[in-house]
């Protein structure tokens, strides 16, 4: 169902890149993804440090310390735009700062000392410590020293083992996160965790409050969220995740891993979701209803969905007049992400005709590529020389991605959307869909861009 | 007097006020032409590099990556470089190419030099200059990178040349909108210069409906290979460590006299660069200048029983931080709270000089990180702050107005088009002080006053 990419048509300027792009249509080629980037391709990916900076940062009120030098913890300072209902204490860049000597000596005497310290001045709940690059090669044995200080201090402070350099990048730092998760909520031995009717929510983030608007929907339907991994979520509220009658998945690259461990050692069944677009929305509280199998809950639920489609629908009907016909580009970190962006710009009456992902996996590329016509052209791991050739032989309205993404859309006259997970509004729930439809129309139909096409053809400025 | 705080008492760094020593060296290697970067270690860096580039000059900028992995880790990073360099000569075509090294790099002990070496050996014929610069990101912060990347620029490059009239401008890591009025005063002033590095165009694209790869702009290296003849360098790096400072290798390789001056930021300041350049140049100032120095006089005098009641902290990179407490202290406003994430040796004796006639004992920090600024901006009853967008858990907490400038911002628009030097750039700074404080005041005042007095009464 693919051929490989012939655009009209230069070859790819890296030609072991090739792989990695392919259009829908008649071939049978795969995508070729999940390799480490190709050196000097000046991929958009970032380390599997930030994969599990990521994913654990929303948890609010633990301490984040990096043990390594400083950069790795300065570029991830409030990384995110997750939001707090209490603790602030996440927000805070913790670094062990690490020096010459300590790369000389070993770091381990340094790092038990900032623990001692965050952990005497800021009384956290728990530490997360996360392990970078120099910290792998050098071989601070990160585990041991949180152990020691773990039983010193009585609390939790949890190793994470996301140095770096390893193979498979972001990707391999949400598994990292994940275990670090999972070794916070397991139950030490002669504890008990309360079984109860809530619903843990996975791959939610609270970006924007995105949490709280789901959360709102599902007590209107009449379940609960028990905690969410990890959007505006405590070290207590985690411990008792495993007593969850159901764990709702929502980003799945990140998550699915942890819900499978969950599963299998609490028993704990599991149901993807996704809270973006009035469809996926719908068809989530409908599976939710049904799981619980309690008529009352899937009556209001309907109820819920009626009256919010009412009140949205005729927004988006606007909008897509506007829209109708525009063409988009995606690029954005995972799979799950991709796909929700998808159905929305349907719906919008935008036709997406480039989508790609850094972190995709194959069986997800086909779940994606199930959505998209044929003529699309899918890409993993891409980079600003292809995207550049991407949008304007395509001749894209708009794009959706992050930050890197999108000074280069503006540089060419194109419209963005952000999708970055340090974005600071809300595109969840019936709030979100109409939110971020008025995004798109707002930037693909800006009169500044009419201004800028009147510039070409461009002189060279020197 | 200034008290000196110790550098953290404590270990653990709390909210970094500096960046890594290699993002600093990209600044720099972004401001010459022809120039493509590429940062021997794991991913991340470089992306890490992008982004933060990205957020501040609202550009695309490219950085490539060796992408390291365990393998190179374990048995060395040669192949990967060198497939890297490969590739991005490919599509990139630049006409040198930066080499930094990250901490992985330099742990794992590749000789990148040798590298680079070999590779060109093994590629004869290919027309391509490759800079290296070793930038281990635990040997310091981006202020020492950026200053690194100047210098071995200048080892590269600069030749025994004949003796010219022509004079080397070197410059820290200051906005494009500051390299341009720089270099708009030298051409008021009808001087022959080569501006090491000018990202003024590079890092800041006028829109022209395409994206360019590598970005038309920066110094060229026909005029880099000039700077050894130079008659002298004005050098703003005061506070530069001697090992890595670009004009004192000047002076010391080449002969060329350094005259090494504060940031033009502020009237003392930029008097002594257009001294400087004046007595190196002869002839009058250009009534342009007279004019806009008569402007500043005049706004410093409107302004200064407003500028009075500002408590100022100031941070960020020594260079920077040095010229802001000069503009401060002559408006009548000494900061109170004077921090850098580089070390303060040098920047303790330059300050001093000018905070003697301070009321109140300044505090400064080097080796600073935001804990350390929150705390001694609440022990001084800071109420207002310069610096970058770090500081603004100052505002969230503390309620202290920051006023943006310097690297990065990326939480306003426009990090590249903040100017603060020159005339010009200094009496736009100083309206923003002054407006700030202005603006904390008449919110704030009748409600204030209400409650302090009419409350009293009853």
């Amino acid at each position: 169902m693919y051929t490989n990419y012939e655009p009209g048509d230069r070859t790819a300027p890296i030609e072991e890149r090739q792989g990695s792009i392919v259009v829908k249509g008649k071939g049978r080629t795969k995508v070729s993804c999940g390799n480490d980037s190709l050196a000097g391709a000046v991929s958009q990916r970032a380390c599997v440090y930030c994969g599990a900076r990521v994913v654990l940062n929303p948890v609010t009120d633990a301490v984040h310390l990096v043990h390594g030098p400083i950069g790795c913890a300065t570029y991830t300072w409030d990384i995110r735009g997750s939001l707090s209902s209490g603790s602030d204490m996440y927000r805070n860049s913790f670094s062990t700062d690490m020096r010459e000597k300590d790369v000389i000596f070993g770091g381990e005497t340094k790092l038990a000392e900032c623990i001692d310290e965050v952990v005497t001045r800021h009384r956290p709940s728990a530490v997360f410590v996360y392990s970078t690059c120099v910290v792998g090669v050098i071989g601070d044995d990160i585990v041991a020293v949180c152990r020691e200080a773990s039983s010193r201090h009585g609390i939790d402070i949890i190793p994470v083992e996301s140095t770096g350099f390893i193979s498979g990048n972001k990707i391999v730092g949400y598994r990292a996160a994940a275990e670090a998760l999972l070794r916070l909520i397991r139950p030490k031995e002669g504890e008990e965790v309360e079984r109860t009717n809530k619903v843990n929510f996975l791959g939610e983030y609270n970006l924007g409050g995105e949490k709280w608007i789901v959360e709102k929907y599902l007590r209107e339907i009449g379940v609960e969220i028990n905690v969410a991994f990890t959007g505006d979520s405590s070290v207590e509220a985690l411990k008792r995740a495993p007593g969850a009658k159901l764990n709702l998945v929502q980003c799945t690259g990140s998550m699915h891993w942890l819900a499978a461990q969950m599963e299998k050692e609490f028993g704990t069944p599991l149901l993807d979701v996704n809270f973006f677009g009035s469809e996926n929305i719908a068809d989530s509280l409908r599976r939710i209803a049904a799981f619980y199998g309690d008529p009352e809950i899937a009556r209001k639920a309907e109820a819920l969905i009626e009256r919010e489609t009412a009140r949205l629908m005729p927004h988006i009907e606007r909008y897509r007049e506007k829209l109708q016909g525009k063409r988009a580009a995606i690029y954005v970190g995972g799979a799950f992400k991709a796909m929700a962006i998808v159905r929305q710009l349907k719906e919008l009456g935008v036709e997406v005709v480039v989508a790609g992902t850094q972190t995709g996996r194959p069986e997800e590329y086909e779940a994606l590529s199930g959505l998209l016509d044929e003529g699309t052209v899918i890409v993993d791991d891409t980079n600003p020389a292809e995207i550049e050739r991407f949008l304007l032989e395509k001749k894209i309205d708009v794009m959706a991605g992050g930050v890197k993404e999108r000074v280069l859309a503006y540089k060419l006259g194109i419209g963005f959307i952000d999708h970055n997970h340090d974005r600071k509004d809300a595109l969840a729930g019936y709030e979100g869909a109409l939110r971020f439809a008025r995004e798109v129309y707002v930037t693909t139909c800006s009169p500044v861009w009419m201004y800028l096409r009147e510039a070409k053809p461009s002189r060279e400025l020197v | 007097m200034i008290d000196c705080e110790p550098s953290r008492a404590k270990q653990v760094n709390e909210n970094q006020c500096h960046m890594c020593m290699p993002l600093g060296a990209v600044i720099a290697l972004k401001g010459i032409e022809g120039m493509m970067v590429l940062v021997h270690g794991s991913q991340g860096c470089s992306t890490y590099m992008r982004l933060a580039n990205v957020e501040h000059f609202n550009e695309p900028v490219d950085i490539a990556s060796s992408s390291l992995n365990e393998k190179q880790t374990v048995y060395g990073g040669e192949a990967n470089l060198h497939k890297a360099m490969d590739n991005v000569i490919r599509v990139y075509r630049p006409d040198v190419l930066g080499v930094v090294t990250t901490c992985l790099a330099e742990t794992i002990g590749d000789d990148v030099r040798g590298m680079v070496k070999k590779y060109l050996v093994n590629r004869p014929g290919l027309k391509v200059d490759v800079v290296a610069v070793s930038t281990p990101s635990y040997a310091g912060g981006h202020a020492e990178g950026y200053w690194a990347a100047c210098r071995a620029l200048l080892q590269y490059y600069a030749v025994p040349a004949d003796k010219h009239d022509g004079i080397n401008i070197i410059v820290p890591n200051i906005s494009p909108a500051d390299l341009r009025e720089i270099k708009r005063i030298l051409a008021l002033m009808g001087v022959r210069y080569v501006l090491l590095p000018d990202f003024s165009l590079t890092l800041d694209r006028p829109y022209g409906g395409r994206y360019q790869k590598i970005p038309p702009g920066g110094t060229s290296t026909t005029n880099l290979a000039l700077m050894g003849g130079a008659r002298a360098t004005i050098q703003f790096g005061l506070t530069c460590p001697e090992e890595l400072s670009p004009g004192h290798f000047l002076e010391k390789e080449h002969g060329v006299p350094l005259i090494n001056l504060p940031l033009p930021i502020g009237l003392v300041n930029t008097d002594r660069f257009i001294q400087a350049i004046q007595e190196l140049i002869g002839g009058h100032i250009p009534e342009q200048l007279e004019l806009e120095r008569g402007w500043l006089l005049d706004a410093m005098a409107d302004s200064h029983k407003f500028n009075a009641e500002g408590r100022p902290a100031v941070y960020g990179e020594p260079e920077l931080v040095l010229a802001l407490t000069s503009m401060c202290a002559e408006n009548g406003s000494p900061p109170l709270v004077i921090a850098t994430g580089s070390q303060v040796d040098v920047l303790r004796g330059l300050v001093g000089p000018l905070l003697k006639s301070a009321e109140q004992t300044p505090v400064l920090i080097g080796d600073a990180d935001f804990a350390a600024i929150d705390n001694a901006c609440a022990r001084t009853k800071v109420n207002v702050a310069l610096g970058h967008s770090g500081g603004k858990f100052l505002t969230e907490k503390r309620g202290i107005p920051v006023i943006r400038v310097g690297y990065p911002i990326n939480d306003r628009m426009g990090g590249q088009r903040v100017m603060s030097v020159g005339y010009t750039g200094s009496l736009a700074l100083l309206d923003r002080y002054t407006n700030t404080l202005l603006e904390s005041k008449y919110n704030t005042y009748r409600q204030k006053k209400k409650e302090e007095l009419y409350s009293m009464e009853g």
